[in-house]
């Protein structure tokens, strides 16, 4: 009987360890060691991306360099990225292979994916605030910001499901660069606030053409008055000006209603007239105002190096240049008594790791990216604003300000005024909702404006038949029918597998029988003692 | 035996020369346009054409980039949706029909929202030398095809190299080269994704001076301007 028992034991035994292991392939949560270990080496990488800008390398390698000389002992390995894209597919099929990056620059809709594996972000609620290691904290060995001195409402668009997963590294937002002679010359003045109707109104204007289909505006052969940059932008912020559905903070997706619908509607007639286009269909925005051949360029703030005739940074050649003189606006507003503009820019994430020690010196280095130094460098580069309160209100940044217009290189006029538009707007500012496939949304609220542009360019007719179409195109395309959120608790499961039900119940029953077998054992036991 | 020895050879010189049998790039079939007529195509108008598969991009986000061309002209196929395991199947030379969007982008001719099918028949083009066209507006007639130019003088980039990276940190990107001809500057690339840091060409460029004498092949691509994705640079002979 004894060897009955041990051979059940050590099998059901067995089975418990099998079936623990199930689902358990993540990594063990992250717990902030009491110390860090200086007395041994860490390797950590830190992926980047670089908006085409030399100087934004440049400074991720001096940060670099400057962070290993304060810790010897934590080397910092770059791998650069023209694209947030490609990082969230390789950090995507690096989750796999447990071979993440330590840090990483990301969206929080990007993160939100990520969570999908077990253990894979580090949250950083804890780490925010340690004493020692955290934002501020006693031990480190440079001047980080405090968490209060970090921008609130940014450092906010890093929590997820109640935990913050990100920290800001820069803000930027979008901005209308206008070539303000062309729209003085077709007999309009610039409104103090830039309204849709006043976009649409000027860009069908200059669209006229002589009789050898030369637009008088310009007298080239090219002219498309409204390009727009982001299209994904263009329909959230329309959308959030409108009070419309996108979608909830669950993950309810909501963007197939009538308003959307309704501003699809409205671009037909615009595009007809070939008065907007956008930067998948037809380039940069940047490129076609430089050569005087676009009147509304809608891009980030942080591309406003690359706009205007002056501008730093240029992709076309001198001799296409057109001479004319750049305003920096907000993006057009259906009210613009109550402005509402996305805040965007790149966010910072620490991947788990087996050795706290190594997600500690991963933290470090993130923590780093913070400092006055980093912040005001990087933010210089661009249109973008520093995010901490710490970076800005350092005479150095704040002479870096006052000097606008200085120079056409660092204090490039059209840089510093995008730069300010954020910053006069940051309670203008939004973001949408993150959750697991909020990345997937964003694509397919672009791809609308996208597909609607591309039909009417085509000669399709734009009614219920091709919305109903394009709503199904866009759902299966971008899988939107079959997206998870991640707020476990408000998940419902449904009803277990058959399978699982059935493992369940038989394991169920052999700890009933393992029970009856132990609990007649130690009653014949007890017996026999008793006698 | 002497009979059926003449009959088998007889048999196999037919099908050698049967093997042999030229492949004509220019043959169409019924409904397919010619280049002439797709050239002359309006842009976000619908285009059939029977092309060969010169090159490829990476294969990414479940589409592939492809450099395709005929024995007339160019087709570039941006983002042209296919599985992994069908684009491994494009191999250079490789026919298909592709119908699709035309669609400029950047000044760059290319057929977009494409599918495919892959027909019979191969052809590899060999580079077309577009020399002389270089500062013409003939250039541009020769669109996306394979090409070479000779004698090419590698310029100063700007930063006192002969060359630039796109990401010199971890040289994971396109490198940027100046050439001048006949007194005219011009900017060629090793497109990443076309040519890696594994091949030839990129560390041929890497091995460039200020002052070389190149020839170089590659695809007519366009970026506002002619902007050739190089596939080979070797010194001026």
């Amino acid at each position: 009987m004894k060897k009955l028992i041990t051979v059940i034991l050590c099998a059901v035994s067995l089975l418990a360890v099998l079936t623990g292991c199930h689902g358990s392939k993540g990594l063990a949560a992250f717990e902030i060691p009491e110390e860090f270990d200086t007395s041994r080496q860490y390797e950590i990488t830190f992926w980047a991306k670089n908006d085409t800008n030399k100087t934004q390398s440049r400074i991720y390698v001096q940060a670099i360099d400057e962070f290993q000389k304060l810790y010897p002992n934590i080397h910092v390995n770059i791998r650069l990225y023209t694209d947030y894209g490609r990082i969230y597919n390789d950090v995507i099929t690096n989750i796999a292979t447990n071979t993440t990056p330590n840090v990483c620059i990301t969206y929080p809709d990007h993160i939100a994916t990520y969570l999908t594996g077990i253990n894979t972000v580090v949250p950083l609620d804890d780490l925010l605030t340690e004493p020692d290691y955290g934002l501020g904290g006693r031990k480190l060995l440079f001047d980080s910001p405090k968490k209060d001195e970090v921008i609130a409402r940014f450092l906010n668009e890093g929590i997820i499901d109640g935990h913050y997963y990100a920290i800001p590294y820069m803000r930027s937002t979008e901005a209308c660069y206008i070539n303000k002679t062309f729209v003085e010359k077709l007999g309009f003045k610039l409104p103090e606030k830039l309204t849709w109707d006043f976009v649409w109104e000027v860009a069908d204007a200059a669209t006229a053409k002589d009789e050898e289909g030369n637009y008088l505006i310009n007298g080239q052969k090219v002219m498309i008055p409204f390009i727009y940059k982001s299209t994904d932008n263009m329909m959230i912020q329309m959308l959030k000006q409108k009070n419309a559905g996108y979608s909830t903070a669950e993950g309810e997706i909501q963007i197939f209603n009538d308003v959307t619908e309704q501003l699809l509607y409205s671009l037909v007639d615009h595009v007809k007239l070939g008065a907007f286009s956008t930067f998948k269909i037809s380039s940069y925005p940047a490129n076609f105002l430089n050569a005087g051949q676009c009147i509304f360029a809608i891009d980030s703030t942080a591309g406003s190096t690359w706009m205007g005739s002056e501008a730093p940074l240029l992709d076309i050649s001198e001799e296409n240049l057109v001479d004319f003189e750049t305003a920096v606006m907000p993006v057009p507003q259906f009210d613009p008594d109550h402005p509402q503009m996305i805040s965007q820019g790149p966010s910072i994430c620490v991947f788990n790791k087996r050795d706290p020690q190594e997600v500690l010196a991963s933290w470090l280095f993130a923590q780093y990216l913070l400092t006055n130094e980093v912040q005001i460098a990087y933010a210089e580069t661009e249109g973008y604003v520093p995010v901490t309160e710490k970076a800005r209100q350092t005479p150095e940044y704040q002479q870096y300000l006052a000097l606008k217009g200085a120079d056409n290189e660092e204090h490039y006029r059209v840089k510093i005024e995008a730069t300010e538009l954020l910053m006069n707007n940051t309670d203008n500012t939004f973001v949408t909702p993150v959750f697991n496939g909020s990345a997937s949304l964003r694509d397919a609220a672009g791809q609308l404006i996208e597909n609607v542009t591309k039909g009417v360019r085509r000669g399709q007719t734009i009614d219920d038949a091709f919305m109903k179409k394009l709503y199904s195109d866009v759902t299966s395309l971008y899988r939107l029918d079959q997206l998870n959120n991640t707020t476990a608790e408000k998940t419902d499961l449904g009803p277990l597998p058959r399978t699982a039900v059935i493992l369940l119940s038989t394991l169920a029953t052999v700890w009933v029988c393992l029970g009856i077998v132990a609990g007649y054992g130690w009653l014949k036991e007890r017996r026999e003692k008793d006698s | 035996m002497k009979k059926l020895l003449i009959a088998l050879l007889a048999l196999t010189m037919l099908f050698s020369f049967a093997g042999c049998k030229k492949e004509d790039p220019n043959k169409k079939s019924e409904g397919v346009m010619t280049y002439a007529e797709f050239a002359a195509a309006k842009d976000d108008t619908e285009v059939t054409v029977e092309t060969y598969v010169q090159a490829k991009q990476s294969w990414w986000d479940n589409a592939g980039t492809f450099y395709t061309q005929d024995g007339e002209g160019g087709y570039f196929l941006y983002g042209m949706p296919c599985s992994e395991e069908e684009y491994n199947k494009l191999t250079p030379g490789t026919k298909i029909r592709v119908k699709g969007q035309k669609s400029t982008w950047a000044g760059e001719v290319e057929i977009i929202d494409a599918t495919y099918e892959i027909l019979d028949g191969k052809y590899v083009a060999k580079p077309l030398d577009v020399t002389s066209l270089l500062g013409t507006e003939k250039l541009e007639e020769k669109m996306n095809l394979f090409i070479s130019m000779k004698g090419l003088t590698v310029k100063d980039y700007g930063n006192g190299k002969a060359f630039e990276y796109k990401n010199a940190e971890n040289k994971t990107d396109d490198l940027y080269v100046k050439f001048d001809k006949d007194g005219k500057e011009y900017e060629f690339c090793v497109e990443f994704y076309l040519c890696n840091n594994d091949t030839d060409v990129y560390k041929a460029v890497e091995g460039l001076k200020i002052g070389d004498v190149v020839d170089i092949e590659g695809f007519l691509y366009w970026y506002n301007v002619p902007n050739v994705h190089m596939t080979k640079v070797t010194p001026s002979k």
